[in-house]
């Protein structure tokens, strides 16, 4: 059990090899955690949707709780003219929530870990908003980087820091859901293996930091499921209300 | 020679190789591109089915549901302030009554108060009439009675003392001569026996 704290990343094939052209599209157990996470949200909000009564039971509270929370976050941030890409930030949300719940399940694979995943996640956000701000003010989007009540001298400069914090924000976006997901798995399995090597004399101490950890871990996917969604509103809100 | 040399250089070169690769897997898996087309890929159908799904068909059932329940509940509100208003009607018309009902009694109360007044007092002013008549017959009787009785008890004066006298004396006296001596004692001393 004091394996490589790394191993737990690691992506494997699950039956055949999957090839289209040159490119290996295998079904994994990262696919596998996609799918679960997936239908584990539909089943949930399909019961809580299914059925209308005045008094809702636990699973449509729930499904409604979770429908006005992000409803709510979505006004809040980005206005009444985010409303069209609510059900994209809705699903977005679940789904990261979701993949950092089941990681938190021991011996499962946690999706948001790779960089990969959340890049893309992040680089569709970005290309998006990018595309919808253009749609919306043409190239008079391009003045959200030249924000007003600058004085001229401190302008150029204030424009290519714009440009370079706007470039950046797919890669910060990504970089920030998947090291926190590593970085807190990655502790969970030192502490874990600490446990096992220090054995029934010294591994309590190392066990009751795992304990505490858990619950942080499971505290910090809830956390940064809501930060990715807050923070795709942002941006949205950006292209969609030039304020600057 | 040249070429054993050269295999011995190509086995190595491998051997290293694979070292480096091994150690490069025992770093980040996250960094190997092995399977970085399987996950986008797989990323791409999972999540577009998830976002086709959740806005197509649950979302708005649940924003359906939601938008239900808030109206329900508006014209529940609605209906419990209507009967709000219809029972202070209600009330109000409750008090009017009991006020009128209130009122009326008291009238009511004066107004037999004042005709039992009345008729006590027509009562008693015929009674006391009634008394006032009577007093004054029996006055009258009293007064005829007085002015009869000063002769009665002469009467009666003359013949107890005529027949006084015949006792005492012996003989018939002449009643007139009698009578004159009472006649004038009580003229003297009427108004001593008889009050006045």
């Amino acid at each position: 059990m004091a394996a490589n704290p790394m191993t737990q990343f690691e992506v494997y094939r699950i039956g055949p090899e999957i090839k289209i052209g040159t490119f290996d599209i295998s079904f994994t157990n990262a696919s596998l955690f996609m799918v679960v996470s997936s239908l584990a949200i539909l089943v949930i909000f399909n019961l809580g949707a299914k059925k209308n009564s005045l008094l809702p039971n636990k699973i449509q509270l729930l499904a409604e709780l979770s429908y006005t929370f992000v409803s709510k976050m979505i006004s809040d941030t980005a206005g009444s003219k985010a409303k069209p890409y609510f059900a994209f930030i809705f699903s977005l949300f679940m789904f990261v929530l979701f993949c950092n719940m089941f990681g938190m399940i021991p011996y499962t694979f946690t999706v948001t870990s790779h960089i990969i995943v959340t890049f893309v996640l992040a680089a569709f956000i970005f290309i998006g908003v990018t595309i919808i701000g253009f749609i919306k003010h043409g190239f008079g989007y391009l003045k959200l980087f030249v924000p007003s009540g600058v004085p001229i001298v401190l302008l150029p400069l204030i424009v290519v820091i714009e440009i370079i914090s706007y470039l950046s924000r797919p890669i910060s976006l990504s970089v920030r859901l998947f090291a926190n997901m590593m970085a807190g798995h990655t502790m969970m399995k030192v502490f874990g293996g600490f446990v096992i090597s220090l054995g029934i004399v010294g591994g309590w101490l190392p066990l009751t930091f795992s304990v505490a950890l858990t619950g942080l871990e499971i505290l910090v996917a809830f956390l940064q499921a809501y930060v990715f969604a807050i923070l795709t509103c942002i941006y949205l809100n950006d292209a969609l209300n030039l304020h600057h | 020679m040249v070429k054993k040399y050269f295999f011995q250089l190509i086995f190595l070169y491998l051997f290293f190789s694979k070292e480096v690769f091994a150690a490069e897997s025992g770093g980040m898996p996250q960094l190997d591109p092995e399977f970085w087309v399987s996950q986008i890929f797989w990323l791409t159908l999972v999540f577009g089915t998830l976002y086709i799904v959740l806005s197509k068909l649950i979302l708005p059932k649940i924003s359906a549901n939601l938008e239900l329940r808030k109206s329900q509940i508006q014209e529940n509100i609605e209906a419990a302030d209507k009967q709000r208003k219809d029972s202070e009607l209600k009330l109000k018309e409750y008090d009017d009554i009991i006020l009128k009902s209130k009122l009326e009694s008291k009238n009511l109360f004066n107004e037999t108060r004042e005709k039992t007044l009345k008729n006590i007092n027509i009562k008693k002013d015929s009674l006391e009439k009634q008394i006032d008549e009577e007093i004054k017959k029996a006055e009258t009787e009293i007064e005829q009675l007085r002015k009869s009785a000063p002769e009665k008890i002469n009467k009666i004066a003359i013949e107890t003392s005529s027949e006084i006298l015949k006792n005492l004396i012996g003989t018939e006296i002449n009643n007139s001569s009698i009578s004159a001596i009472v006649d004038d004692l009580y003229r003297k001393n009427g108004g001593k026996y008889y009050g006045n």
